[in-house]
């Protein structure tokens, strides 16, 4: 239930403009990988290269190679929809369904991908709120709008939402900067929870919660504004934010800049 | 009162009071016609508001006479704005959909959209000459109903397009992505996310676009051509309508015929008033829900 992403020489373009240059990186299963750095270093741009996200955008395109395991996921002959169903994603702006209901939103997923039978959906519907601790908030309200709820719930309902189609990598870009400080915490827990299950990667633009939270550290940086954000390094955690390899590594996480 | 803070100037006191007035009276002016259009077809529509106006047609009635009766008329109405929301809707949301959907800002959406902009400006009669020149006259069909409602297809094609896509632009990026991120495919995300989320405003536009069709006159008296009788087929013959059944007893000087001009352009109101709450009720139950 959980895969290794191996991504080697990519590059990313919003149409002439080279967004993210060369970047190579391993992600381990049933790990958490955050990945930091400053705004508009293109984290978030490559967290979208890994479920064929940045291709919605018209005009950006990808170049280089992912791996989930042994299947390229820039192959030839791989179906992006496909791709997107193994590699779920959680946004930074909570957007369930506006018309649909708490239940509808956590099977949307499966319903708009033609799975029927309700014993079915309801016990996919019922295990995906428990894995993201929303069950016992909404159990009793199940028929009532996903848009109803507050934000750190509607998070959580994204959450539960994203895993109930089962993927083997969660990518979760920014998913606490819209919530306060309690709903963060509950999004924490919940992370930390996942990753028994799946591969799941983070970016966060707040390096407590990428200590909090993360076993392997990526930083990114950009040279200035308009030049092509880059890997600056990864490695675990505690090294990441202990003892550096890179001086401008050490430099944001001291809030040197950034 | 004098605080720290300082008062209102008596300056921006006299600006406020002034622009106040002035939304007022921009107000009362907009309600004057409207109410005052209400209240004379309410007036004189309500002598001949009886069951015979609503169960007979004008069959064998002369001006002159009393009694007689739209029947003819509100069924003709009814087919035919029927028919043409039905041919007109499916290819005005299709094609709403392939512009903000598909288009985006391609070559070919452009052209679309211009000509959209340009098939608004039609003058509802060259829509009526049009189908007369070609559906009537090139390819010899008769008179109809339904000829009728393929001019007015041409008239509310290019307004339900315009409503239909200035929705879809409103609903989110973030719902499409978030559909698209589950491993939806697109089609389905359009059928199942993005049309029940702008259902509502759709709707509004139809119901608008139903409206304006309605009320047209010009392109259905070359089209549908005129009778008195009961026509219930709207593929074959003559038929009536409002908006003709009304400019014809309008044009009659004796007073009975006025009488029923009147209550016609009263029933027409309420016709569309009463869509209109059809489908206000249907909407409120596809609503997105609020927070």
């Amino acid at each position: 239930m959980a895969k290794r992403i191996e991504v080697s020489g990519l590059h990313a373009y919003y149409g002439g403009t080279l967004a993210i240059e060369d970047i190579s990186m391993t992600i381990e299963p049933r790990s958490v990988t955050a990945f930091i750095g400053p705004s508009g270093c293109g984290k978030s741009t490559f967290l979208r290269t890994l479920n064929r996200m940045h291709e919605v955008i018209p005009g950006a395109r990808v170049e280089g190679k992912v791996m989930l395991d042994d299947d390229d996921l820039y192959g030839p002959s791989v179906d992006p929809v496909a791709v997107r169903r193994t590699v779920g994603m959680v946004f930074q702006r909570p957007n369930p369904f506006p018309t649909m209901s708490i239940y509808e939103n956590v099977a949307a997923g499966l319903r708009l991908n033609g799975v029927r039978g309700k014993s079915k959906l309801d016990d996919v519907v019922e295990e995906s709120l428990r894995d993201a601790n929303l069950w016992n908030e909404v159990k009793d309200r199940l028929g009532k709008p996903g848009a109803g709820l507050s934000g750190g719930q509607q998070q959580r309902l994204c959450i539960a939402r994203a895993i109930a189609v089962q993927p083997q990598v969660l990518l979760m870009d920014e998913p606490c900067s819209a919530l306060d400080p309690i709903s963060t915490l509950a999004i924490e827990d919940l992370v930390a929870k996942l990753k028994n299950q799946f591969t799941i990667v983070i970016v966060t633009h707040n390096m407590q919660q990428a200590a909090r939270v993360s076993d392997r550290t990526a930083f990114f940086n950009i040279a200035g504004t308009g030049k092509p954000g880059k890997l600056i390094e990864i490695d675990d955690t505690s090294t990441i934010f202990t003892k550096p390899q890179e001086q401008a590594t050490e430099d944001y996480i001291t809030g040197r800049f950034g | 009162m004098s605080s720290s803070l300082g008062t209102v100037s008596p300056v921006r006191r006299i600006k406020d009071r002034a622009a106040a007035a002035f939304v007022w009276i921009a107000f009362a002016l907009a309600v004057i016609p409207l109410v005052s259009v209400l209240w004379t077809v309410v007036a004189h529509g309500i002598h001949r508001l009886d069951p015979t106006f609503f169960n007979f047609s004008m069959n064998g009635i002369a001006g002159r006479d009393a009694g007689g009766g739209a029947y003819h008329a509100i069924i003709g109405t009814l087919e035919q704005v029927a028919i043409t929301t039905v041919i007109a809707v499916p290819i005005a949301v299709l094609t709403a959909i392939y512009l903000v959907e598909y288009g985006g800002n391609s070559r070919f959406a452009r052209v679309v959209r211009f000509f959209v902009d340009v098939m608004t400006g039609i003058p509802s009669i060259v829509a009526g000459l049009f189908v007369l020149a070609l559906w009537l006259l090139t390819f010899g069909f008769q008179y109809s109903g339904f000829a009728g409602s393929l001019a007015l297809t041409i008239l509310m094609i290019p307004t339900v397009v315009r409503a239909a896509e200035e929705m879809l632009k409103l609903v989110p990026n973030d719902l499409r992505e978030a559909s698209y991120a589950l491993g939806v495919p697109r089609w389905r995300t359009i059928c199942f996310v993005i049309l029940p989320t702008a259902f509502t405003g759709i709707l509004t536009g139809v119901m608008l676009a139903v409206a304006r069709v309605m009320g047209e006159t010009a392109p259905l008296l070359l089209t549908i051509f005129f009778t008195k009788a009961i026509n219930t087929d709207p593929f074959s013959g003559p038929q009536g309508s409002l908006p003709t059944f009304i400019w014809d007893q309008a044009s009659d000087p004796n007073q009975n015929a006025v009488n029923r001009a009147w209550t016609g352009a009263l029933v027409l109101i309420a016709l569309i008033m009463l869509l209109n709450l059809a489908a206000r009720l249907v909407a409120r139950r596809f609503r997105p829900a609020g927070r």
